[in-house]
């Protein structure tokens, strides 16, 4: 067996690019799924029965099915449907935050559900709106208290956004499988691709708990 | 200020409260005790629809809460609560918590808010406490902040629900005693509480309740001296 790093160093500073794409999947991604997750967990709780049902049933078609299928439908399908040419970004930010969504709706639910129901009664009789109640009062306390459920969400976002290479977007994986054909060795420019993941999940650990460490304060 | 007609209330099978009726007049602090499960806590959490009663009417200033059309956040924010288990927002401080609502639900400018929030903690004795978390207050200062935020509203009146019964013994004087500061301020008050003593001596009225059944409404001298039931007399016995 013979490692040779130097012949893909000079294509190193090409796979970190691809950080940059990763992260603007992940990133949006996450961010569009959490809002989407919010708003999801909501219907879930609803005392009005459809937006319940449909809270259910798009979470269990959501978790039901691989995310790549997801992926490629939306990538595939959307121009044959609506006419529209879709790009991979906007596909794979849309199949990534819809299918986070379903996930995180169900984190957030149970974290709602967690708050103790004497809070819901003081706001009310102070008068509170049930809108104002839930996002002063109700979702501050559940997110504290889901806060590492949803790192774990992202982190596995993170490595999920990887799947973007199977529609042709230049993220860290795809550019480490370019420069193996293209050098014709596979496992350095792997190996510095597995390096980059790894960092930045860490970098989002640490990050998450510093966070974690602010949210505590009141404790 | 608060009248109760023919109040039903019943969760599922069981009859939690049957037949109610009362008036609370404005400024008048009255006791609500009864024998545990005897509905004093349903009853008053019937007053502001934390409960909706299953029959029945509640006027408030004259208005049936009970009605399809009422505002009932309009009526909350006139009818305060205090809880036994306080339930402080956690993750707000002392004086957050008690600008909240005044800020946020009634549009109170911020700068007033925190003065005459300041001004309330005095008054309960913990103006030093403003910045501070609830979780660093012990018991008694918990529920002192509760009374202070519930009267940052400017409530006509206040419902206590066994303000007392979730403290350590040393702590609930120093909760009772600003109770009785309020009685003299002519808000109204309905107090569901297990100190007779504290009845006795602030209460301008006593509601004894069992089984859901008001049985008695009188005068605490009446009351204590000569209950007309003979499950008031029973349950006295045991308490004094």
């Amino acid at each position: 067996m013979e490692l040779n790093f130097d012949r893909i160093v000079p294509s190193i500073p090409y796979i970190l690019e691809g950080i940059k794409v990763t992260l603007q999947y992940t990133l949006l991604s996450a961010l569009l799924g959490f809002i989407w997750g919010t708003v999801l967990s909501l219907f879930k709780i609803s005392s009005v029965k459809p937006l319940k049902w449909f809270g259910i049933a798009y979470t269990s078609i959501f978790r039901g099915t691989p995310l790549i299928l997801q992926l490629t439908i939306v990538y595939f399908a959307t121009p044959q449907l609506t006419g529209y040419q879709i790009t991979a970004l906007e596909a794979g930010v849309l199949a990534f935050s819809l299918n986070s969504a379903a996930y995180i709706s169900e984190t957030i639910r149970a974290g709602i559900l967690a708050v103790d129901k004497g809070q819901r009664e003081a706001a009310m009789a102070l008068g509170v709106p049930y809108r104002r109640m839930m996002i002063d009062i109700i979702l501050p306390q559940a997110l504290k208290n889901i806060l590492p459920a949803l790192v774990n969400e992202s982190i596995a976002l993170l490595k999920e956004s990887a799947l973007v290479s199977t529609i042709g977007a230049a993220d860290v994986l795809r550019r480490a499988t370019i420069v193996g054909a293209e050098k014709y060795v596979y496992f350095e420019p792997l190996i510095v691709a597995g390096i980059i993941y790894y960092v930045l999940v860490m970098a989002l650990t640490f990050g998450a708990r510093l966070l974690e460490r602010r949210l505590r304060r009141s404790d | 200020m608060i009248k109760v007609e023919k109040l039903y209330k019943s969760f599922g099978k069981l009859d939690v409260l049957k037949d109610i009726s009362t008036e609370i007049k404005k400024g008048e602090v009255v006791a609500i005790i009864g024998p545990s499960g005897s509905g004093k806590s349903t009853f008053l959490r019937c007053l502001n629809l934390l409960e909706v009663p299953t029959a029945g009417k509640i006027y408030i200033d004259g208005q049936d809460i009970t009605a399809k059309d009422t505002d009932i956040m309009t009526i909350r924010q006139n009818v305060g609560m205090v809880f036994q288990h306080f339930h402080l927002f956690p993750h707000m401080t002392v004086l957050e918590n008690m600008t909240y609502a005044p800020i946020k639900v009634k549009g109170v400018a911020k700068e007033r808010a925190k003065a005459s929030a300041m001004e309330l903690l005095k008054r309960v004795g913990l103006a030093e406490k403003a910045d501070v978390y609830p979780t660093k207050l012990s018991g008694g200062q918990k529920q002192r902040v509760a009374i202070a935020r519930s009267l940052a509203m400017e409530p006509e009146a206040l419902l206590f629900d066994e303000p007392t019964s979730a403290l350590d013994p040393e702590m609930v004087k120093e909760v009772l005693d600003v109770m009785k500061s309020l009685a003299h301020t002519g808000i109204t008050m309905a107090i569901v509480t297990h100190e007779m003593g504290f009845a006795r001596e602030v209460a301008d009225r006593i509601l004894f309740l069992d089984q859901g059944r008001l049985l008695e409404d009188k005068t605490p001298s009446e009351f204590f001296s000569a209950p007309s039931s003979e499950r008031a007399k029973q349950f006295l016995e045991k308490m004094l």
